[in-house]
């Protein structure tokens, strides 16, 4: 697993979402009321909203554009939809974030 | 190795297969799907719900695109089979791509039926068939002019009764005396007729089309004696036929439908046939039930776990308007070896006829009262003998047995395994089961858990009345509908809680009121933040987080994830400096479209999010400020140009749009909300059907409200006449302060209106001068909170991390 720091805790607004962009795709990281932070991919299998954008609630967030709801842990569509995001590994260290890329950012040589 | 299964056709039979194959035998195969129509599976059977805007396609959709990725599917969407190579085991799409199968699955469907007479190939000629169709109709349907329905049977009268909700004249063309004829005996017929008529709707039956006519698109039909009907919209809906042209091709047995043995296999080993292409025993369909069934078959068949054969049963027909109630199952023409035993109650418009045949039934047919029709149907099934209950058999279940006229004991006696749901094949023990075993509430629920009551919902009583059995006095259907699945109490409750308990936070209110989530979803949340800064305009403090995007960030999420801004242009005014200034910030930041609204302004679409402030930024250096055109708030007064130019005008509409506007702007409300002013009633402004609209006439100003042009089409009511701008204003002022105190979120001003009753709108804002005086004064004590341009906020940072990206990982960096 290569780790990379993106930011603080204090960055994403409780019950909120910040993007990251990376040369792997965009990236949902998500902070939850009770300070839980998960990460998945900025990318609703239904038509591809940005579920950064969504409304947060539980541990799960509703997407801004037809609203399927998803799991923030399993990246699973609840409710009667179907569908899943790919969700990434995200450690909190000392107040700091890092996403875990199970491979290297770096191009192809 | 795994096999290779590939399957032509993405409609309803092969939908349903695919979830048997993939529980039964997860991993067996790799699967392809072609499928024709460029999507992915959906419900089918409520494409006549959406056309009468019931539903939205994306709640008929039954496998998003989300479900093919995650089990690892295929799905070539758009690309059309056109041959078959059973010696080389292939196929080959319209796009030119060849797929290799081990076993291969058509299904094909159906292709509706046009007649062969001259004109069929207009513009303006369509039939009913797929999304595609649907939408061709909505947008013909947006001239609210006139459309024949060619066909008086079951697609046909869904079409008719959709376009009438649409707001278009519609006829019925049938050929035969009365509708339905194939489902209905003519005394039903006849009440069906009735009841099509009632709606509005035109019906012409033995109508014989003799051709359409046209020139260079639809303009009418011309029938057999010579009558022309007009048309701008002309559906064909007589019949459809089984889709068997690349089965014939490829060289299978092909009758009406392509043959198969009763696993849904044709005469070479390795390839099925499925839904409405095949014919099975004798037999084509064209009704789901059989379908599923056909389904649950084949995928035994592939998966090669059971030994399930496929059996013919005879499938009810219900016809899915609004309303309307009919029933109808097996053979029930007259003959000589036949009884028959009716009921009719002409007030009621109730029709029930159950047709015997050597003391079993063999035929139902019921009109306006459908709730027997599953027991009937049961009782066929399982060629019960009915001679000992002959007597009381027509007044259904519940007279049987002694047991008393009760509609739930009727359902409780159903047997374990009577089908419910016709289209789902769910029987009352699997949902009894279900409610039991998953501890389920609601009918949501049931229907996310069972598909019982999820397709056509026509046994949606049926299953509220399980839903009763199950969960006793718990179970309560007549009660208030909850606010979302996080609280029992409907919205009128929390809205009068939030006043008496002095509620001031989201937390406050989920604490109080015993949310059973820990924070709410994204259907409550929105609604209480609205309720609170409603209610304590200076207290609460807007909880950015429980808005939607387009709310926390000031602009309209597109599709593709873009925005877009639509700054005020009062009362629509604009000059040249600002025109000037839009264009500027159009190509400084090369903004893809800008189009002039449907209210009176300009919308600049595709900016990218990290943009959206500076473009602010320089609107703002304009004079520009939001335009709100994403809030539920104030979007637009309309005006027309009034006195000051025109020849009619009575008074100066546009500058009393503008004060109205500069006046309201910027406050929230519990749904959108846009005003217009006349200045005449020649009425150039469209105030008549705006939330509050003014006609300007000689002995003042006519007050407007409770009008809809969106999803509904509705006149306003009049509020009343009153002499002075100012009186106007104020009267505007406090029909609005009202409609934010009282309404339910997301309800739009007629809505409520109308709930609340007009009259009682009048009495508070127009009889009541102290009453007015006090909505007037609580609407200004908020303004001074809400008043407050959100861009220019944004131009001066609040808000910046919703902007711009977290962390911006790149390659670079990550290689160090
Ligand atoms: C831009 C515009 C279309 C246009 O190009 O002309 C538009 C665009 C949208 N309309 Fe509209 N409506 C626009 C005028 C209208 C009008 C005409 C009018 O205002 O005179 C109507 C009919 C009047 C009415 O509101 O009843 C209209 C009835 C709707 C409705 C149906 C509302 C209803 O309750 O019936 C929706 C759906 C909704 O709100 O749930 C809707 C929703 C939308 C949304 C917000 C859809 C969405 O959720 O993304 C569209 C946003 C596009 C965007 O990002 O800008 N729009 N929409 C118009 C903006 C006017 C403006 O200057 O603010
Ligand atoms: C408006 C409407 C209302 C209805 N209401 C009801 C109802 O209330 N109750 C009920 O039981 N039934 C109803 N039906 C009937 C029901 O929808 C059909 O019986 C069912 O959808 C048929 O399923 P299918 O999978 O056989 O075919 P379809 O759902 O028609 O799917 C066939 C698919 O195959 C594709 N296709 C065709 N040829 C090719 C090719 N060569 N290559 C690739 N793809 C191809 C087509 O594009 C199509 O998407 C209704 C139908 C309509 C149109
Ligand atoms: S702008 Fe309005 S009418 Fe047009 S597609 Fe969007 S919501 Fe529908
Ligand atoms: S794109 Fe996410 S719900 Fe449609």
């Amino acid at each position: 697993m290569n780790w990379h720091e993106i930011g603080s805790i204090e960055d994403i607004p409780a019950r909120g979402a910040r993007c990251v962009t990376t040369p792997q795709g965009r990236i949902g990281v998500f902070r939850t009321a009770d300070n839980e932070i998960y990460a998945m991919e900025d990318h609703c299998p239904h038509r591809g909203g940005p579920l950064s954008q969504g409304i947060v609630h539980g541990a799960s967030v509703t997407c801004p554009l037809h609203n399927w709801v998803f799991s923030l842990e399993t990246g699973m569509a609840l409710g009667a939809d179907e569908g899943s995001v790919k969700t990434m590994p995200v450690q909190v260290v000392d107040g700091r974030i890092l996403l875990g890329f199970e491979r290297p950012l770096m191009a192809a040589e | 190795m795994t096999e290779k299964l590939v399957i032509i056709g993405n409609g309803m039979a092969p939908g349903r297969m695919l979830e048997h194959l993939l529980e039964a035998a997860p991993d067996r195969y790799g699967i392809t799907i072609f499928n024709a129509e460029p999507r992915v599976n959906y419900d089918r059977i409520m494409l006549s719900p959406v056309l009468s805007g019931e539903k939205s396609f994306e709640e008929i959709v039954i496998h998003g695109d989300g479900w093919y990725v995650a089990n690892n599917i295929m799905l070539y969407k758009g690309h059309k089979i056109v041959a078959i190579d059973r010696e080389a085991k292939t196929v080959t799409s319209d796009h030119g791509v060849t797929e290799p199968y081990d076993k291969l699955m058509i299904a094909t469907g159906s292709v509706p039926f046009i007649i062969p007479v001259p004109g069929n190939d207009l513009p303006g000629v369509l039939t009913y068939r797929d999304l595609d169709d649907v939408n061709a109709m909505l947008l013909a349907a947006q001239s609210r002019q006139t459309a024949v329905v060619i066909g008086g049977g079951l697609l046909g009268l869904e079409a008719a009764a959709g376009l009438k909700e649409r707001g278009m004249e519609v006829t019925v063309l049938h050929v035969m005396p009365t509708l339905m004829e194939r489902q209905l005996d003519p005394a039903a017929g006849y009440l069906l007729q009735r009841a099509v008529e009632a709606r509005g709707i035109k019906v012409v039956t033995r109508a014989n089309t003799k051709q359409i006519v046209g020139n260079g698109k639809v303009e009418g039909v011309e029938l057999d004696d010579g009558t022309i009907i007009p048309a701008t919209l002309v559906v064909m809906a007589v019949g459809i036929r089984p889709n068997v042209t690349l089965a014939k091709e490829a060289g299978l047995t092909v009758n009406r439908g392509i043959v198969t043995d009763d696993r849904m296999r044709t005469l070479d080993p390795d390839i099925f046939a499925l839904g409405e292409c095949a014919e099975v025993g004798g037999h084509v369909y064209g009704l789901v039930a059989p379908l599923y069934q056909m389904a649950r078959v084949a995928a035994a068949a592939l998966a090669e776990t059971g030994e399930d054969l496929f059996a013919h049963a005879d499938t009810p027909t219900k016809l899915k308007v609004t309303g309307i109630d009919l029933y109808s199952v097996g053979d029930f023409a007259d003959g000589d070896d036949r009884e028959e035993i009716v009921l009719r109650d002409a007030a009621a418009g109730v029709y029930k006829r159950v047709v015997l045949k050597d003391d079993r039934i063999i035929g139902t047919v019921l009109f306006g009262e459908t709730t027997d029709g599953a027991w009937f149907t049961d009782l066929q099934k399982k060629q019960t003998d009915v001679s000992q209950m002959r007597d009381t058999l027509i007044f259904g279940q519940a007279f049987q047995g002694g047991a008393s006229a009760d509609p739930l004991a009727a359902v409780a006696a159903l047997a374990d395994d009577a089908e419910i749901c016709g289209c789902n094949g769910v029987c009352k023990s699997k949902i009894v089961s279900t409610i039991t075993s998953r501890g389920l509430t609601t009918l949501d629920d049931v229907r996310a858990h069972t598909k019982a009551s999820a397709s056509c919902g026509t046994c949606t009583g049926l299953v509220e009345k399980l839903m009763q059995l199950s969960l006793g006095d718990s179970y309560n259907p007549a009660a208030v509908q909850p606010m979302c699945s996080c609280t029992e109490l409907g919205h009128d409750e929390v809205r009068r809680l939030i006043k008496a308990k002095g509620l001031k936070t989201i937390p406050a209110v989920m604490q109080e009121l015993e949310w059973k989530t820990s924070c709410g979803c994204a259907k409550c949340r929105p609604a209480l933040n609205y309720y609170l800064v409603a209610d304590w305009p200076d207290e609460y403090a807007d909880d950015y987080q429980s808005r939607f995007i387009n709310e926390r960030v000031h602009a309209n999420i597109q599709k593709d994830g873009t925005y877009s801004v639509v700054p005020r242009m009062w009362g629509g005014v604009t000059s040249s400096k600002e025109l000037r200034a839009i264009a500027n910030v159009v190509d400084k930041f090369a903004i893809p479209t800008v189009k002039v609204t449907g209210g009176q302004r300009i919308d600049m679409l595709g900016i990218k999010k990290e943009d959206l402030p500076a473009v602010w930024a320089d609107l703002g250096q304009a004079g520009f400020v939001s335009g709100h055109a994403y809030a539920k708030g104030l979007r637009t007064v309309k005006t027309c140009v009034g006195s000051d130019w025109c020849r009619f005008g009575t008074r100066d509409s546009t500058g009393l749009g503008i004060r109205i506007e500069k006046f309201m702007w910027g406050s929230w409300t519990p749904a959108k909300v846009k005003m217009a002013v006349s200045g005449c009633p020649r009425n150039c402004a469209e105030a008549t059907c705006k939330d509050v609209g003014v006609i300007c006439v000689d002995s003042g100003f006519e007050i407007h409200f409770a009008g809809a042009a969106g999803l509904d089409i509705k006149g306003t009511e009049v509020l009343g006449l009153v002499k002075t701008e100012d009186e106007a204003l104020e009267a505007i002022v406090a029909l609005t302060q009202m409609y934010r105190e009282q309404a339910r979120y997301l309800e739009r001003i007629y809505k409520w209106a109308k709930r609340i009753g007009y009259d009682e709108v009048r009495r508070q804002v127009l009889d009541d001068v102290e009453r007015r005086k006090a909505y007037y004064d609580r609407f200004v004590y908020s303004q001074q909170f809400a008043q407050v341009d959100p861009w220019s906020q944004r131009v001066s940072g609040k808000d910046k991390h919703e902007f711009q990206p977290m962390a911006a990982l790149s390659l670079q960096q990550a290689a160090e």
